[in-house]
């Protein structure tokens, strides 16, 4: 196995890694740089908690080899944050109480995130539309929703 | 009464709580002593933890108080628990009813959860039992320490413990306005001792109309850290010098490994391979070395097959093994005497249960003695079966639980720590591993298939005058009618299961209500009344009719089950386990070219006696309603000849946004009777409601999970 350099800005911060391209963006994040808060729940594609942003864009970390990330930007879950004060999406999560065991919550964040960034002023139907590949197998999607709306709803008080 | 979910407001998260689950703590029981204090003052009870476990199902763990709680010298209370946290919302519960009874905010307790080594064992986190029993275990010891806290504030101030007021951690005597925080009281050397008590069996707990905490809606108390990120799941936990591992699986269902090489495995850079027995796996510096070595192993693996059945052949296949045979319905007399006889078999496939974080474990050696952190709802039976298997005493074994990614009854083994424990025994280093999405679809215990035989007779009232249930292989919960009949017998069969198959939300609770609800539906049919009247006319219990009239009023079923649309049905379902009571009405539509079902509208009341925590038990029964729908609808596991077909989320299809029917929900509150736990039984009348539904759209009775109508195609 033939290994690389591969560097690239995590949260904000300059990183290299030197290992196997092919390895998932998503193991490199967890394993090598200790960032755990983007979670595998199936490593097939299909449930959206290993949602990053690459480049600004919505990414399945779990499909995405390591080599992509060259010389690019990621912004994973513990980089959304400003120091102690939380994002306004992570701030709706917590305060419509849209998390039960919580694994789901950093991929739907990031979602959530990334659609924001595709389209700054959504409706909460169209957030909806965004995270229509996440699972929360708690089943917690009525109070995801409650949290969808209440991003939207922020978002149309913030005047471009 | 309904109530409404009030929402609090965010609580100040508490590092410390999860401090102590973290990985990088890797703390001895004597540390966590020290740790506790910034001064800790009442220790651990006299001897470890372990001498304090009465294997309690849910409350028996803690003898004496200091076994429960925990009083720092800076006042700091924390209160210790065997129990886990997986999203059911067991650590705002447990701490409400801890601040409830020691007259503190939920903020200023530090709840510890199942950490084996300091907690007491509150038996497995399942069955609903934390509500009823682990909430009264933790409120008697809170309660217990209020008391000796008071006793000895009296006793400084020379007056009576009925003259003092507790509030806010501080015991105040009004009149000679003297006052006693709880960090005064815990300098003095007797709080020691008083805490070294046993707690009273008979003490008096705040009673429901003075709670100020217990009954509002405390959210999750380190929310914070989960939207963050920050939290340390089973699967995140990082040791230095860690290995990621893998596990060689079979190919199939009772093969058994006759021969493995490791040597091209294990010519890999960094990788450690191991065989023993039956297992054999690898542990690598990377998952996807590990994976690649794995590989190399599967390819030297040489396996005996033997003949497994398929999931096409399954209700055969348990009934032919029904323990016994299956028994012949004794009420002859009923059966002759009938105006109509109806006999119905009714089947459930397995399913998975699928949580997000698969099993996941970290084991550690430090020679002799074994730390593992892993996500189990049995944090004390899996700490009993590692000492069993790698033959240490209990003391050198420490199982930590850190808040895991659900569990649904799925979780109560612990397999992955001890494959884990095998591994990182093995390379000499601690061994990460988490099982794959399909690992947990096919090697993950099921929820058992059923086969449920049904017969009943009517009188030419349309009364039930005999009753003959059945249920092959799935269990005994909720078997029993909650419906008059003249004669009735309901009965579980144990079978021989081809699948590892175990427990799962409510356990065969669900089946059973499956049966027979669709039965009463096929039963009402028959006598010519409406499925309301006739459930009605047939059910004594107060408790279960009020939430199925409160379900079919807030539905408006009379109109709409006469109101026929084409295409569009409405059913109703109802039923209780552990000791609640849930009614469902469904409506449905009908694609009329594929025949798919889609589920519109859902009106469930449920009901559990005094609500604890208003906005968490709301999101229990919306999570049950929503759940249920997915085997209702679509979950089946698929295998043919021990190999499973369907064994990823692309082809298990679980519920997603789409599938959110509009909810409409409500909790009957009844503060005067005992809190049942809610996280399971809003589950089981969804399905029924559903297939009654079905049925009343297209005069088609579906007989089986999930409830496809016999022209639409394969989910
Ligand atoms: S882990 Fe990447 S989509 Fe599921
Ligand atoms: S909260 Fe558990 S998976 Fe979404």
């Amino acid at each position: 196995m033939m290994e690389a350099t591969i560097q690239f800005t995590v949260n904000g911060q300059r990183r290299s890694v030197t290992t196997d391209p092919a390895r998932p963006l998503v193991e490199v994040l967890r394993e090598d740089l200790q960032l755990t808060g983007t979670k595998v729940g199936c490593g097939e594609g299909q449930c959206g908690s290993c949602t990053v942003l690459l480049n600004g864009r919505t990414a399945l970390a779990c499909q995405t080899p390591v080599a992509q990330a060259d010389r690019q930007t990621v912004l994973t879950i513990e980089g959304l944050a400003a120091g102690a004060t939380l994002h306004p999406i992570q701030e709706a999560f917590l305060a419509q109480g849209a998390l039960q065991c919580g694994y789901c919550t950093p991929g739907m964040i990031m979602g959530v995130a990334g659609a924001l960034l595709d389209k700054p002023q959504p409706t909460a139907a169209e957030l909806r539309a965004h995270l229509e590949g996440h699972l929360c197998r708690c089943c917690g999607y009525p109070r995801i929703l409650d949290a969808l709306e209440r991003v939207a709803e922020l978002t149309r008080r913030i005047t471009p | 009464m309904t109530t409404e979910p009030r929402t609090g407001g965010h609580s100040t998260p508490d590092p410390t709580a999860d401090a102590l689950v973290l990985p990088d703590c890797g703390i001895s029981r004597r540390s966590f002593v020290q740790w506790l204090g910034a001064g800790l003052l009442i220790s651990v009870g006299a001897g470890p933890a372990l001498a304090q476990r009465s294997g309690g199902r849910g409350g028996g763990g803690a003898r004496s108080v200091s076994a429960r709680v925990h009083l720092g010298q800076d006042g700091r209370i924390t209160v210790l628990s065997g129990k886990v946290e997986m999203g059911q919302g067991a650590r705002a519960e447990l701490s409400q009813a801890a601040a409830e009874e020691l007259r503190l905010a939920v903020g200023q307790v530090t709840m510890i959860l199942a950490d084996t080594s300091v907690v007491p064992d509150d038996g497995t986190t399942a069955g609903s039992r934390t509500t009823p029993a682990t909430v009264p275990a933790v409120r008697q010891a809170c309660a217990a320490a209020r008391q000796l806290l008071v006793e000895l504030a009296c006793r400084r101030f020379g007056v009576q413990p009925g003259e003092v007021v507790v509030r806010d951690g501080q015991i105040a005597h009004a009149a000679s306005q003297r006052t006693a925080t709880y960090a005064d009281l815990a300098q003095a050397g007797e709080t020691a001792k008083a805490f070294e008590r046993a707690i009273p069996a008979e003490i008096e707990l705040t009673p429901v109309q003075a709670w100020r905490v217990l009954g509002t809606s405390v959210p999750r108390p380190n929310g914070r850290d989960l939207v963050m990120g920050t939290h340390a799941f089973p699967s995140d936990v990082r040791r230095p010098g860690m290995l990621y591992g893998k596990v060689l699986r079979p190919p199939s269902y009772g093969a058994r490994l006759s021969s493995v090489d490791l040597a091209v495995a294990q010519a890999l850079p960094g990788v450690v391979a191991v065989r023993d027995g039956e297992f054999a796996g690898v542990a690598a510096p990377t998952s996807l070395r590990a994976r690649e070595a794995l590989a190399a192993l599967a390819t030297t693996a040489r396996w005996e097959e033997l003949p497994q059945p398929s999931s096409s052949e399954i209700y055969d296949y348990l009934r032919q093994r029904a323990q016994g045979g299956v028994p012949a319905n004794p009420f002859t007399a009923e059966l002759a005497a009938a105006q109509q006889v109806l006999r119905q078999t009714y089947r459930v496939p397995y399913v998975q249960h699928a949580p997000l974080e698969p099993r996941a474990a970290v084991a550690e050696w430090e020679g002799d003695r074994l730390t593992v952190w892993t996500g189990t709802q049995s944090p004390f039976g899996y700490h009993r079966e590692l000492a069993r298997a790698f033959q240490l005493s209990e003391d050198n074994v420490r199982v930590m639980v850190p808040d895991f990614g659900s569990g649904f009854g799925g979780k109560h083994s612990g397999e992955a720590a001890i494959e884990a424990a095998r591994l990182a025994r093995a390379a000499g280093r601690p061994v990460s591993l988490t099982w794959t999405r399909a690992e947990e679809f096919t090697w993950a215990y099921f929820r058992p298939a059923a086969a449920i035989d049904i017969e009943a007779t009517l009188d030419a009232t349309g009364r039930l005058t005999s009753w003959y249930f059945l249920n092959l292989n799935s269990g005994g919960a909720a078997v029993d009618t909650p419906y008059r009949a003249g004669a009735a017998r309901s009965r579980f069969i144990a079978s021989n299961s081809p699948l590892r198959q175990g427990s799962y939300r409510t356990l065969a609770a669900t089946a059973n209500n499956f049966a027979r609800e669709s039965f009463m539906d096929e039963l009402a049919l028959a006598a010519g009344v409406d499925p309301l009247d006739f459930r009605l006319a047939h059910l004594e219990h107060p408790r279960l009719r009020a939430v199925l009239e409160a379900a079919a009023q807030r539905f408006g079923w009379r109109e709409r089950v006469t109101a026929r649309q084409p295409s569009l049905g409405v059913g109703l379902a109802c039923g209780t386990e552990k000791g609640s009571y849930v009614a469902a009405c469904a409506e449905v539509t009908i694609d009329s070219v594929t025949q798919q079902i889609a589920v519109r509208r859902v009106c469930e009341v449920f009901e559990c006696g005094a609500i604890l925590n208003p906005a968490n038990l709301r999101a229990q029964v919306q999570s049950c309603i929503v759940m249920g729908l997915g085997p209702a609808l679509r979950e089946e596991m698929r295998f043919a000849h021990g190999k499973m077909l369907n064994a990823s989320f692309a082809q298990y299809r679980v519920p997603r946004f789409s599938d959110l029917p509009e909810l409409d929900l409500h909790l009957l509150a009844r503060p005067d009777l005992p809190a049942a736990g809610g996280g399971e039984t809003p589950i089981i009348a969804i399905a029924p409601a559903i297939a009654n539904a079905v049925a009343h759209a297209t005069g088609t009775r579906v007989r089986q999970m999930p409830i496809r109508l016999p022209e639409a195609p394969t989910a």
